[in-house]
């Protein structure tokens, strides 16, 4: 059923978009990502124009992470608390990732930028939580399944100043580390164009030393305000968010999101992250080929007035 | 004094002799949601006072020609192993959609001197003033940019598909895409003998999005704000709604 979009301007067929959202969605119950990082690459290649793709995937992410964060709330995974201290630090870096956005789209080479940084973070996440991942498991086969090591490091971030109480994380932190790390999630979000939630999950895991069961429910309920705060700016300054398009993928990403989240709990926390880190791994090994293989087509054709 | 007369009658005669009478099986067309491209018939005939004449040879080109937009052609080559957009020339005006059909190829059918006065050929429709300073080589982009259309089908050039009776009746059948940009589409037909064109029509379709197309269009571009939120309240209620759905269905 080929079904017309009102802003993106093209026809597509609406089984492929409700598809298309079930999938992403699932991945997004599951791992609390967004899910932008996959969307974005396969909007685009259903010939939906990118500022169009970029603008709607927010609205879209928004649907799925209430839906997501709703079942985590009832398993009591979300960090309130943690996740206000987050979103502060993550709508004061959207707001300067907007502004390095405007100054590179200013200097043109904004689309390439764009790409390194997928395959720049993409890798070095994905990489990093391939290992971790896979010594785990090989650690929890070897040594039996009731050994529980509780890894927190007492480095130097237990030295800031300014603590305080994450009771459901069971964290006692100075605020910097969250809010640095929101911060600097919350550039990289506005100039990638997603949620971060890829960025987020590792570095709550691996910085903040939070535990998994709480990171998912927790990056979701920030994503949600950050990704809303992009769908307004794109509808009040771009006019680029389609809302059919949206519909559509977010039914799909909806009902995607609660069958995630169900088996999500289902596997074991190192099963989920060695899972998420291939997933990033195969997205960044497909944008880092498609920037060294020679392309077919050489030419491209951007609308606007460019500059 | 009838000598002259006729002498007069022969001179002006190729200019009015041969008249084109056209018309369009549709002139709008609605953008509904299940809008999934559209065809335009344009069929015609060609009126004339005196006998068909055999030679110079005859052809008819009708083109269709959608809004004009800016665009930007970007060339990517290496760069320390990678590729990247180089260098690029801004399009000042390109049709969103450009068809040119005739009897047969254009390049019989048309002198270049009246392909650059009518601006029939689909190169003649791109206007690049500034691009010659941006790139040495702007010709390429242009052509590239035909080229890339073109494999989109928003550019189509579609020789020897105007069906020519008898010198008399004419008719083609050109397909609009499903990616369709609102906005007049500005149709012409044109008569040509020996390159050298001799009786021109033009008319319009009207092309708009009707229905939910029309007001979804139309909130997001004048009360972005409402719509904005409105977007938001859409995937909240969704997102809510496939909570407690999933929570009644397996509890």
């Amino acid at each position: 059923m080929q079904i017309y979009l009102p802003i993106a301007e093209v026809s597509v067929n609406a089984f492929l978009l409700l598809g298309l959202g079930g999938m992403v969605g699932i991945l997004s119950g599951m791992f609390g990502v967004g899910g932008g990082f996959l969307m974005t690459p396969l909007l685009f290649m259903i010939g939906i124009p990118p500022a169009v793709a970029v603008a709607t995937e927010a609205n879209i992410i928004v649907a799925s992470s209430f839906s997501g964060v709703l079942a985590h709330f009832r398993r009591k995974g979300v960090d309130l608390r943690m996740g206000v201290v987050l979103l502060i630090g993550g709508l004061a870096g959207a707001g300067l990732g907007v502004q390095v956005f405007a100054l590179l789209r200013e200097l043109g080479q904004v689309d390439l930028l764009v790409r390194l940084c997928y395959v720049l973070f993409l890798g070095i996440i994905g990489a990093l939580m391939f290992v971790e991942s896979l010594n785990a498991i090989r650690k929890s086969r070897t040594k039996g399944p009731a050994q529980r090591t509780v890894r927190r490091q007492r480095g130097w971030i237990h030295a800031l100043p300014f603590k305080m109480k994450f009771r459901t994380s069971g964290l006692y932190i100075s605020v910097i580390p969250p809010l640095a790390v929101g911060f600097f999630v919350g550039i990289l979000a506005a100039i990638m164009g997603v949620g971060g939630g890829f960025i987020m999950v590792p570095a709550m895991i691996y910085l903040l030393g939070m535990p998994t069961k709480v990171v998912v429910g927790t990056s979701l309920f920030q994503i949600i305000f950050v990704t809303g705060f992009a769908t307004l700016l794109h509808a009040t300054t771009n006019y680029t968010v389609d809302m059919v398009l949206a519909v559509l993928l977010l039914i799909g990403g909806v009902v995607g999101a609660q069958v995630g989240t169900r088996i999500g709990t289902r596997l074991k926390a190192e099963q989920l992250r060695i899972l998420l880190a291939i997933m990033v791994l195969a997205v960044c090994g497909k944008l880092a080929l498609d920037l060294l293989i020679e392309p077919a087509e050489l030419y491209s054709i951007g609308t606007g007035a460019g500059h | 004094m009838i000598r002259a007369l006729l002498l007069l009658l022969a001179l002006a005669l190729p200019a009015a002799a041969e008249e084109v009478v056209a018309d369009l099986s549709q002139d709008r067309v609605s953008i509904s949601t299940s809008f999934d491209g559209s065809e335009i018939l344009v069929f015609g005939a060609i009126k004339r006072q005196a006998p068909i004449p055999l030679q110079p040879p005859l052809a008819v080109i009708v083109t269709i020609e959608g809004p004009d937009e800016p665009v930007v052609v970007r060339r990517k080559d290496r760069v320390a192993g990678i590729w990247v957009n180089v260098e690029g020339i801004e399009v000042e005006r390109a049709p969103a959609f450009y068809a040119v059909a005739s009897t047969r190829p254009l390049s019989e059918a048309l002198s270049e001197t009246e392909d650059l006065r009518w601006s029939i050929s689909t190169r003649q429709k791109l206007r690049a003033v500034g691009a010659a300073s941006e790139a040495a080589n702007a010709p390429a982009f242009l052509d590239a940019l035909i080229r890339v259309r073109q494999a989109e089908g928003i550019y189509a050039r579609a020789e020897g598909t105007v069906q020519l009776r008898d010198d008399t009746l004419f008719s083609t059948k050109i397909a609009l895409p499903s990616a369709l940009t609102e906005g007049n589409y500005e149709t012409r037909i044109f008569l040509t003998r020996g390159g050298e064109v001799i009786d021109s029509y033009a008319t319009s379709i009207y092309v708009s999005k009707v229905g939910l197309e029309r007001f979804i269009y139309t909130l997001a571009h004048d009360q972005a704000l409402i719509y904005g939120v409105l977007s938001l309240f859409i995937a909240i209620v969704a997102g809510w709604l496939a909570s407690a759905f999933f929570r009644y269905l397996l509890p």
